[in-house]
């Protein structure tokens, strides 16, 4: 005897089944979804040395509620539960398994950090729970082979790296390079990154790699160190208050090094006016979201609808906070992957519709970079642009690069 | 005639033996995390509660002895039973020769030494230089075990079991140390440190050998968790856990060993509850599951100094006396 | 001259050390604890500062308000939250630090969020005799760190009120014979502690910029000055203060690489200790069997 609800589904999923021809037999809705919600979860660093990334997970739950109140996606609430790990991979564990078998989530959206994130990944993929759009740019989460659950996001901090390392190599070739890293998977990715722009036989011209400490007071020692060595080309893999550091002192010791700097630091209003902004004229950058603090995006439709956004459920902080337009984009992209599933929420379907975009534009994303995935590509953005800072603005150049 | 001290413990004792049948999944894996607490505790309480001796460096023996088991497991191939106990005889060794210096440095100093020992702890981890062994930033990742012989126990129980066994081994040690003369020449030494010489106790070798014991707990501790999460990181170890330790053993009360449990439960659950009252505050307040638990810190402190163990104490005495009057 | 440099950068984060080292010993001295939470306050006083500043207040007004508020909330969390624990277990009390550490760092994270904000300095302009190695406000906030040594060592040795502070502090019964209000004086101890910690967070704002996280690392190496020097000398504190600063600097730039520069220093303070226990110019406690 099939319950009316159970005949719906079915014939939904037999819709949806049709609509994705390529694809078999239906399957189950996940726990956590019903007729009228979508339950996932997230685990997010509100606590510790890391709770500076904690506004991503706040904008995404501002942003859900304002999709909420606009009536939801399909006749669907959501319900988004994100869960405080202090950036400690066992909390990651506990929590996660929390949302998933007492919360009984669909699947898990945008975690924060690389070690939480490889924490879990084994666990979410044997229990084939998508684990979508990681927020960390490491290498290792893009690799549908060996983990078919598990997506990235972000542009990978080796890829941004790579392309500094190019660039040197072509505008500079016997340029001496010094390197400050952050001591831990971001700043080693990107030292990596660069001497593999730089190639092999060009590993020499990185003259020095001085590492710091987060939560360190500051890295004017570092900058002494690394200009001392010579070096005439300065890359900061730098979080935006150690860049902020970074770019006074350089300026400040006279240093005359072409600098380059990475997206995650790019912020005017964080990092850039702190600094100073005429001591940061000159910084390259690769970088595929904009900068809602740069004047360059006034009329800009995108901000616009940003910054409305944060009018209407952020903080004045909100607006300057790099990390609000990254959660703004993750969720923009979360709520699309959700409306293209329709009404088969399974989570192979949610899988299989988060692996098959092409060419969709997010609102804080840089003009031509646009989010592709298939079955054998799981990194969402791939393309970065060139761009150097005047004194004002970031002002693009060169053309789209995508790795 | 059995001693209410007895009856509790066996009141324990069965709560825990039961908890499988009932828990599962998630549950059970928060509660091997308590039980795994309350071993590092235990070893804490042993080094600070009963020998006076303040550390806040435990959460490095925790690492040496979870990054222990964790690169004998996936580099050497050796099976999480050795890997377990290998590496906390390491991390006796290692407590036992931090334990000379400490000689030196009384009540601040050595809490100073031993919280630059916690600070530096994550950073020794990630040193490139050590990167084939530790994995660097990313870890080493384990696969969990399974229980031995058909045993019909999913991994969970069967972790909790192995948790369990090495909590009850380890605490009947403890109270067997803490109640013998090992126990009373570390109390003579905490308070009267003169007097316990003139007595004939070597203060110096109990002092080492009672931070290499102290060491080793925390080494067991740490094992059986990189096995339980099945991931060891450097920021799986940063500063807040050796505060949470420090936290756990007055929280449960200094110099007593059943408190240690409620130290466990206190660190383990309280901060998941810190997050939930925060909720009430709106949505914007995610930050103040710090300042929630930090205010819960305060309080308990004023209501319970010694401990929930002291609580507790009191309170048995209380009815003790009126039943008898 | 790179290591002039470092040196100089150095001597400029160690000043900032030395006030905190200062006010770790104040406490310690009255109380024979060391607030943990001393960072965390220092780092709040800041934020008040800078919220008057953004708002359009003068500079010195908001330094000196601060300061001022900060004496005061210091007298009110030693009444409030600190006394009532002063029979308890002194483990007991660290918790209470511990505790009171994470509400303020949440508390600032909540109102200001965790942008890195900018602090105005009044040492602005050319560097000081044309010293290449320091900027304005580094020399300025070296200069500081003497001035708030002198201030307090003046108030302590020729004040009524400072005499009665020691006094309350080293002898607390024979104090309270002659009339001292020990109670009022402990209270005032935690109040210029907070006060001389709130011009710590002010000087180091401008150089590392300010946000809830600022102090911990600020703390750490203050902590490891006041150890240094000997947590009961107020000299020696701020002697160490500014020896951490610059062997910070030196041993990470020639040493052994930034990489493990913080454990390195850490164990070279263990290992002073080792040799000398109760830190360079601290006094050897005897005691009478």
């Amino acid at each position: 005897m099939t319950s009316r609800r159970t005949f719906l589904q079915s014939s939904a999923a037999a819709a949806a089944a049709l609509a994705t021809s390529a694809w078999p037999a239906r399957a189950e809705n996940a726990p956590g979804i019903t007729d009228t919600e979508i339950k996932f979860g997230q685990t997010e660093a509100y606590s510790g040395p890391a709770s500076a990334y904690g506004v991503i997970g706040k904008t995404e739950a501002a942003y859900f509620k304002m999709i909420n109140e606009m009536g939801g996606v399909n006749g669907r609430k959501i319900n988004f539960i994100s869960l405080d790990d202090a950036y400690s991979p066992p909390k990651t564990v506990e929590q996660t398994r929390r949302l998933v078998e007492q919360e009984q989530v669909a699947f898990i959206f945008n975690g924060l950090g690389t070690a939480p994130n490889v924490a879990v990944r084994d666990y979410l993929n044997q229990t084939k729970i998508p684990q979508l759009f990681v927020a960390t740019g490491a290498a290792t989460f893009g690799d549908p082979q060996h983990f078919p659950w598990t997506m990235g996001y972000q542009p990978n901090y080796q890829t941004e790296s790579k392309i500094f390392g190019k660039h040197i190599l072509a505008s500079k070739p016997d340029a001496k390079v010094a390197i400050l890293f952050q001591n831990d998977g971001f700043g080693k990715d990107y030292l990596a990154g660069v001497k593999e722009g730089l190639g092999a036989d060009h590993a020499g011209m990185v003259v020095k790699e001085v590492s710091y400490e987060n939560g360190e007071p500051t890295v004017d020692s570092q900058i002494v160190t690394l200009q001392g060595s010579g070096a005439d080309v300065f890359v900061i893999a730098a979080t935006p208050k150690y860049a902020a550091q970074a770019i006074r002192k350089s300026y400040d010791v006279g240093w005359n090094a072409v600098r380059y700097l990475t997206d995650v630091s790019v912020s005017i209003a964080a990092v850039l006016k702190p600094a100073g902004l005429d001591k940061a004229k000159g910084l390259i950058t690769a970088a595929y979201a904009k900068d809602a603090t740069d004047a360059i995006w006034k009329d800009d439709p995108g901000l616009k609808a940003f910054a409305d956004f944060i009018g209407k459920y952020g903080t004045a902080n909100d607006l300057r906070d790099t990390n609000a337009a990254y959660g703004f984009n993750a969720a923009i992209l979360m709520v699309e992957v959700l409306k293209r599933c329709g009404n088969d929420l399974s989570r192979e379907n949610i899988m299989r519709q988060a692996a098959n975009i092409k060419d969709l534009e997010l609102p804080m994303l840089l003009p031509g970079v646009k989010i592709n995935t298939s079955a054998d590509n799981f990194y969402p953005i791939r393309s970065m642009q060139l761009a150097q800072f005047d004194g004002e603005n970031w002002k693009n150049f060169g053309d789209l690069i995508t790795a | 005639m059995v001693s209410l001290t007895n009856l509790g413990w066996l009141l324990i004792a069965v709560i825990a033996l039961a908890l499988p049948v009932f828990a599962s999944g998630y549950h059970l894996y928060q509660f091997s995390q308590v039980l795994i607490y309350a071993i590092a505790l235990l070893g804490l309480n042993l080094l600070t509660g009963f020998n006076g001796q303040i550390s806040l460096g435990h959460g490095a023996f925790f690492a040496i002895g979870g990054y222990g088991t964790a690169i004998l497991i996936t580099k050497f191939g050796v099976p999480y039973w050795a890997a377990i106990p290998i590496s906390s005889l390491v991390c006796f060794g290692a407590g036992f020769l931090f334990g000379f210096p400490a000689l030196r440095l009384g009540g601040l100093y050595l809490a100073l030494a031993t919280f630059a020992l916690a600070v530096a702890a994550p950073q020794i981890l990630s040193y490139k230089g050590f990167d084939n062994f530790t994995g660097g930033s990313q870890g080493l990742q384990m696969p969990k075990p399974h229980a031995p012989f058909g045993i019909p126990l999913n991994v969970d129980q069967w972790i909790y079991v192995v948790c369990l066994i090495c909590a009850a081994a380890l605490f009947l040690v403890a109270i067997n140390l803490v109640n013998g003369r090992v126990g009373r020449a570390l109390i003579a030494i905490r308070d009267h440190p003169i007097a316990a010489e003139t007595m004939g106790v070597n203060a110096a070798l109990y002092k080492t050998t009672c931070f290499g014991v102290s060491a080793l707990f925390a080494g067991v501790a740490g094992g059986l968790s990189a096995v339980a999460v099945g991931f060891v990181s450097p920021d799986s170890f940063g500063l807040v856990l050796s505060l949470s330790f420090l936290v756990g053993i007055v929280v449960g009360g200094l110099a007593s060993i059943s408190g240690m449990i409620f130290g466990a439960l206190f660190i383990e659950f309280v901060p998941n509850y810190a997050d939930q009252l925060s909720v009430y505050f709106g949505e914007g307040a995610k930050a103040l599951p710090g300042a929630i638990y930090g205010l819960l810190l305060i309080l308990i402190m004023a209501v319970a100094p010694s401990g929930v163990a002291g609580v507790i104490r009191a309170a048995v005495r209380r009815l003790l006396d009126a039943a008898r009057s | 001259m790179e290591f002039l440099h470092q040196f100089a950068s150095g001597l400029a984060l160690g000043g900032i050390y030395a006030i905190m080292a200062l006010a770790l010993v104040m406490i310690y001295q009255a109380t024979q604890l060391v607030n943990f939470a001393q960072g965390e306050m220092a780092m709040f006083s800041t934020y008040l500062a800078w919220q008057m500043i953004d708002s359009g207040q003068p500079y010195w007004l908001a330094f000196i308000v601060t300061v001022l508020i900060s004496f005061v909330g210091g007298m009110g969390i030693e009444r409030i939250v600190v006394r009532p624990f002063a029979k308890a277990p002194i483990l007991a009390s660290v918790i209470v630090f511990i505790g009171l550490s994470f509400i303020f760092n949440a508390l600032a994270g909540w109102l200001y969020g965790y942008s890195i904000q900018s602090f105005d300095t009044p040492f602005n302009g050319r560097p000081w005799f044309g010293n290449v190695y320091m900027s304005a406000h580094e020399s300025g906030s070296v200069l500081v760190t003497f001035v708030v040594l002198a201030l307090v060592y003046a108030f302590f040795r020729f004040t009524p009120l400072g005499l009665a502070l020691r006094a309350s502090a080293q002898n607390p019964v024979s104090a309270r014979l002659v009339g001292v209000r020990v109670g009022w004086m402990l209270a005032m101890g935690w109040g210029l502690a907070a006060a001389i910690g709130a011009v710590a967070g002010m000087m180091a704002a401008p150089i590392v910029y300010l946000d809830p996280n600022m102090m911990g690392g600020i703390l750490l190496y203050a902590f490891a000055g006041a150890v240094l020097g000997g947590i009961d000398n107020p000299w020696g504190a701020v002697v160490g203060g500014f020896v951490v600063g610059v062997m910070e600097n030196i041993v990470g730039a020639y040493l052994v690489g930034a990489e493990v520069k913080l454990s390195v220093a850490l164990v070279i303070i263990i290992g002073v200790l080792v040799v000398k226990p109760s830190g360079l110019f601290g006094r050897r406690i005897v005691a009478r069997v």
